[in-house]
């Protein structure tokens, strides 16, 4: 045959398979055609064509890897078992940039699912050839590359510190800076991801210069970086005070409240958190957030949204209290505890009801003044109708039980205290007649109005052991008052009464 | 037996009478004697008891009479030796009660200071009522600036978020009407958007009056801000160097001659001028610090009356002038009209100096009077 028909064969093989691999690209694009592209043996027909001589049959096969790893956890293992890893590393120092970038692809699809995927990905020596990646001047290389070494840190501290060791930190804080919103973006998620497991790793990150740049971005209008480097800055600063004062250094506050108002849901949750994390170390980086106004923005970022978004929200507000009473006392004027009870009463979740019920808490813990402050909007019911119910999880409960122990134990606020008297279980009430006990001796009005309103009757069907503590707060109430109401109030006297007049004989 | 061997001894010739009186008595002797004898053995018992009943009453007697001598005296040593000791032990009792009330006293003073001490510091830096109050209300205040600024940014934002949707829309209508030129409304056929039952053309017909037709050649790239990076990276972008400074223009050729360079003869004949402190400050700036001082304490007196007396006690006080100053005529001119010695006669000229700021020397002496533009640099 002749040399053009020779060479119109291999022009046709080439054509095939381009043609073959570009349409497994485009159908592995959708989840549906997955799993017929499987069954199909897809992997083992993928797997030569990566090592093809024309360089476009090999980006799209890599392309196509890589969608069809993302899909799942089996395929992603598949990649591993059949030896692809090595290939795809080997070429990954030498070949274009879209061949790069591909390559990055697969990795991070593999990467992303598990814990011993990325370990495998690891094990291959992939780590030093995407951090070279990383100095590559396509910006698309780039953020393929810190797209992959983000999701291998994800899973634990030992691939973090792996990612670490392969010098990666500098590189990403580079990428931070570059112009690309996406490159930052990514860049900024995969410093998060390394930060988030221990406070060493958090300690590399800071020590590459990383805050001040990631405070910076606080101002970029883009939502989604914002979302990335808050998350970035909250994981750093959540592990010690030292790493939290460095955050605070980098002068984010008063920038981080502004971030608080932003339309975009994650942002405002994560602009919440970071306050929270820097909140929760010490009374005087708390304070420095009262004195910013920090209070009032979370309080208002708590009013708008509804759902998860508010919970860290609420903790803070909870970590701020905790501390002294003076905090405390600063979450009351600003108008917390209100819209804490609205959260506990207005949301569904459990676990957001235990942390509003925890944070009020917290709040009325310190000193009569702080418990008024919390018994006045009458979230006592609510809270013992949380706790009694028999749906409310477990952790529901121990948290409402012990925030009701803690603002009774300071309530002196009787008109709230009152519907408690009627609705409580024995281990909830001992503590609201030990209240009434203290400071009814002293003060006639309020005698005047327990008796009135029902109170006393109340305390005398009370049953309780003699000589238990109920039983001397119920003596001390009864001395109270004169033993004639007493025993007018007492169960079983009108009876008593009946009887007497059924046994009396009147005088003729 | 004795008597009655002496009655026979004395009477010899009674010797026979008495012998047979004595043979009489033998018998009796026996018996006497053993009686005798006898008796004084019984009585010897008894009156040996009684003779020793009463030594020993007697000298019992003397005994106690010692004893109770012995012991008056013990009781007189014992009576002042226990007098001395009880009032040591009072003095003892005494001291510590002394001191046990010194201490008492002392106690309650100092608890005295200490309650005023401890009311005090708690007062003014554990729990300070007044701070505690002040600082809670500029948190509260600091909380609603916090809030209205807040809300003003989130308006703005809302604002800017609107304008750049409305200007999207906008874009895209225009867009739009770029591409449908042709549905414009001519003489003959009115277009989709000029129905002849409407009472005033769409806004769309206007838009398409306004629009340039699209040319093919010059697509538009639309701007990927939003794209989702769900897959595959989106920095689709080429890759550019960093920009840089723009280059120095290309040196051209230079003039052929003894010329100095272009650059440094402009740089030096456009020489800003760089006057020395005595040449630039102004001739009057002595009188106008003065008066400039002048000015700032008109400014800040509050009325014009100089001298007068700030309290009524010294308003019927007489002036009592120096000593020094004052001669038996009355004050002598010195210290008041004039303060030096002046000799009108030596005078040369009747002018006074004329008051010019005076030189820096130092500038002087480094030559730097003037400014050097003009000279070679």
């Amino acid at each position: 045959m002749s040399q053009r028909q020779v060479l119109q064969v291999f022009e046709q093989y080439q054509r095939a398979r381009t043609q073959f691999v570009q349409t497994v690209a485009e159908l592995a694009a959708r989840p549906q055609n997955i799993e017929t592209l499987q069954n199909a043996g897809v992997m083992s027909l993928l797997r030569p064509l990566l090592l093809d001589v024309v360089p476009t049959i090999q980006q799209t096969a890599a392309l196509a890897l890589g969608r069809l790893a993302n899909y799942n956890d089996d395929l992603a293992e598949a990649v591993v078992k059949g030896d692809i890893l090595p290939q795809l590393v080997y070429s990954l120092a030498e070949q274009n940039r879209f061949y790069k970038k591909a390559a990055a692809f697969v990795l991070r699809a593999v990467g992303k699912h598990s814990p011993q995927l990325a370990q495998a990905i690891v094990d291959c020596g992939a780590l030093d050839t995407l951090v070279i990646c990383l100095e590559d001047f396509d910006p698309g290389v780039k953020e393929a590359a810190s797209w992959a070494l983000g999701y291998i840190a994800r899973h634990n501290s030992e691939l973090s510190q792996a990612v670490v060791d392969a010098g990666a930190v500098p590189l990403l804080v580079l990428c931070i800076l570059e112009p690309e919103i996406a490159l930052k973006r990514i860049a900024a998620s995969a410093l998060s991801d390394i930060s988030k497991h221990s406070p060493e790793l958090a300690q590399t990150v800071v020590d590459a210069g990383a805050i001040a740049h990631l405070a910076q971005m606080i101002l970029n209008p883009d939502a989604k970086l914002k979302r990335q480097v808050l998350s970035a800055l909250s994981q750093i600063a959540k592990h010690s005070v030292d790493l939290a004062e460095m955050v605070v250094e980098a002068e984010i506050f008063p920038v981080v409240l502004t971030c608080l108002k932003d339309s975009d849901e994650y942002v405002k949750k994560n602009a919440a958190t970071l306050i929270r994390e820097i909140a929760k170390h010490t009374p005087e980086l708390s304070q420095l957030i009262v004195n910013a106004g920090g209070i009032a923005a979370v309080i208002d970022c708590i009013g708008n949204c509804k759902g998860n978004v508010r919970l860290p929200g609420i903790m803070m507000l909870g970590y701020v209290a905790a501390h002294s009473e003076n905090l405390a006392m600063a979450v009351i004027i600003s108008k917390g505890v209100p819209q804490l009870s609205i959260c506990l009463s207005e949301e569904q979740e459990d676990h957001i009801k235990a942390a509003a019920a925890w944070a009020l808490g917290q709040i009325g813990r310190h000193t009569p003044e702080h418990a008024r402050a919390v018994a006045v909007i009458n979230v006592l019911p609510v809270l013992l109708s949380l706790y009694m119910e028999t749906e409310s999880s477990e952790d529901l409960q121990v948290k409402t039980k012990k925030a009701l122990k803690n603002i009774l134990q300071k309530c002196t606020y009787l008109p709230a205290l009152e519907p408690l008297l009627h609705d409580a279980p024995p281990n909830i009430l001992k503590y609201v007649i030990g209240q009434f006990s203290k400071v009814l001796p002293h003060d006639s009005k309020a005698r005047r109005l327990f008796v009135t309103s029902g109170g006393l009757k109340k305390v005398q069907e009370i049953k309780a052991e003699p000589g238990s503590l109920l039983q001397e707060y119920i003596n001390t109430i009864n001395n109270c008052y004169p033993e004639e109401i007493v025993r007018y109030y007492s169960p079983g006297y009108s009876e008593a009464l009946l009887e007497r007049v059924e046994n009396y004989q009147p005088v003729l | 037996m004795v008597t009655a061997c002496t009655r026979v001894g004395r009477g010899g010739a009674g010797s026979m009478a008495a012998w047979v009186r004595l043979r009489a008595g033998l018998p009796t002797l026996l018996q006497e004697c053993f009686h005798s004898n006898r008796l004084v053995g019984e009585y010897r018992k008894t009156e040996h008891a009684a003779a020793v009943k009463i030594q020993s009453w007697f000298r019992g007697c003397r005994v106690r009479a010692y004893i109770r001598y012995l012991n008056k005296m013990m009781i007189v040593i014992q009576k002042w030796w226990r007098g001395y000791r009880g009032r040591k032990h009072f003095r003892k009792m005494l001291k510590t009660a002394y001191f046990i009330m010194k201490m008492n006293f002392y106690n309650e003073m100092a608890v005295r200071i200490q309650k005023r001490w401890r009311g005090y510091y708690i007062r003014k830096y554990i729990h300070n009522y007044y701070t505690l109050k002040k600082y809670l209300e500029a948190v509260s205040l600091n909380n609603e600036i916090v809030r209205k600024e807040l809300e003003e940014f989130a308006e703005m934002k809302e604002k800017e978020k609107e304008k750049k949707d409305l200007e999207r829309k906008e874009k895209k209508k225009d867009h739009q009407a770029r591409k449908m030129h042709y549905l414009l409304s001519t003489e003959q056929i009115p277009g989709v958007f000029n129905s002849p039952f409407r009472a005033s053309p769409d806004s769309m017909e206007l838009r398409l009056q306004k629009a340039k037709p699209l040319s093919h050649k010059h697509q538009q790239i639309k701007e990927n801000l939003t794209q989702e990076t769900s897959d595959f990276p989106s920095c689709t972008s080429s890759w550019t160097f960093p920009t840089v400074q723009p280059l120095p223009p290309i040196a051209r050729q230079k003039p052929q001659g003894p010329f100095r360079d272009t650059a440094e003869v402009l740089l030096q004949r456009y020489k800003p001028l760089e006057p020395t402190l005595r040449v630039a400050t102004s001739i009057n700036s002595l009188e106008k610090a003065r008066e400039e001082m002048k000015r700032e304490e008109w400014r800040n007196r509050i009325h014009d009356n100089e001298f007068l007396p700030f309290s009524s006690c010294q308003k019927n006080q007489k002036y009592d002038p120096l000593i020094n100053s004052s001669s038996k005529y009355g004050q002598i001119t010195y210290g008041i009209k004039h303060f030096r010695e002046e000799h009108h006669e030596k005078w040369v000229a009747n002018k006074d100096f004329e008051t010019v700021l005076p030189p820096i020397d130092l500038f002087d002496r480094h030559g730097k009077t003037y400014s050097r533009a003009g000279q070679i640099v």
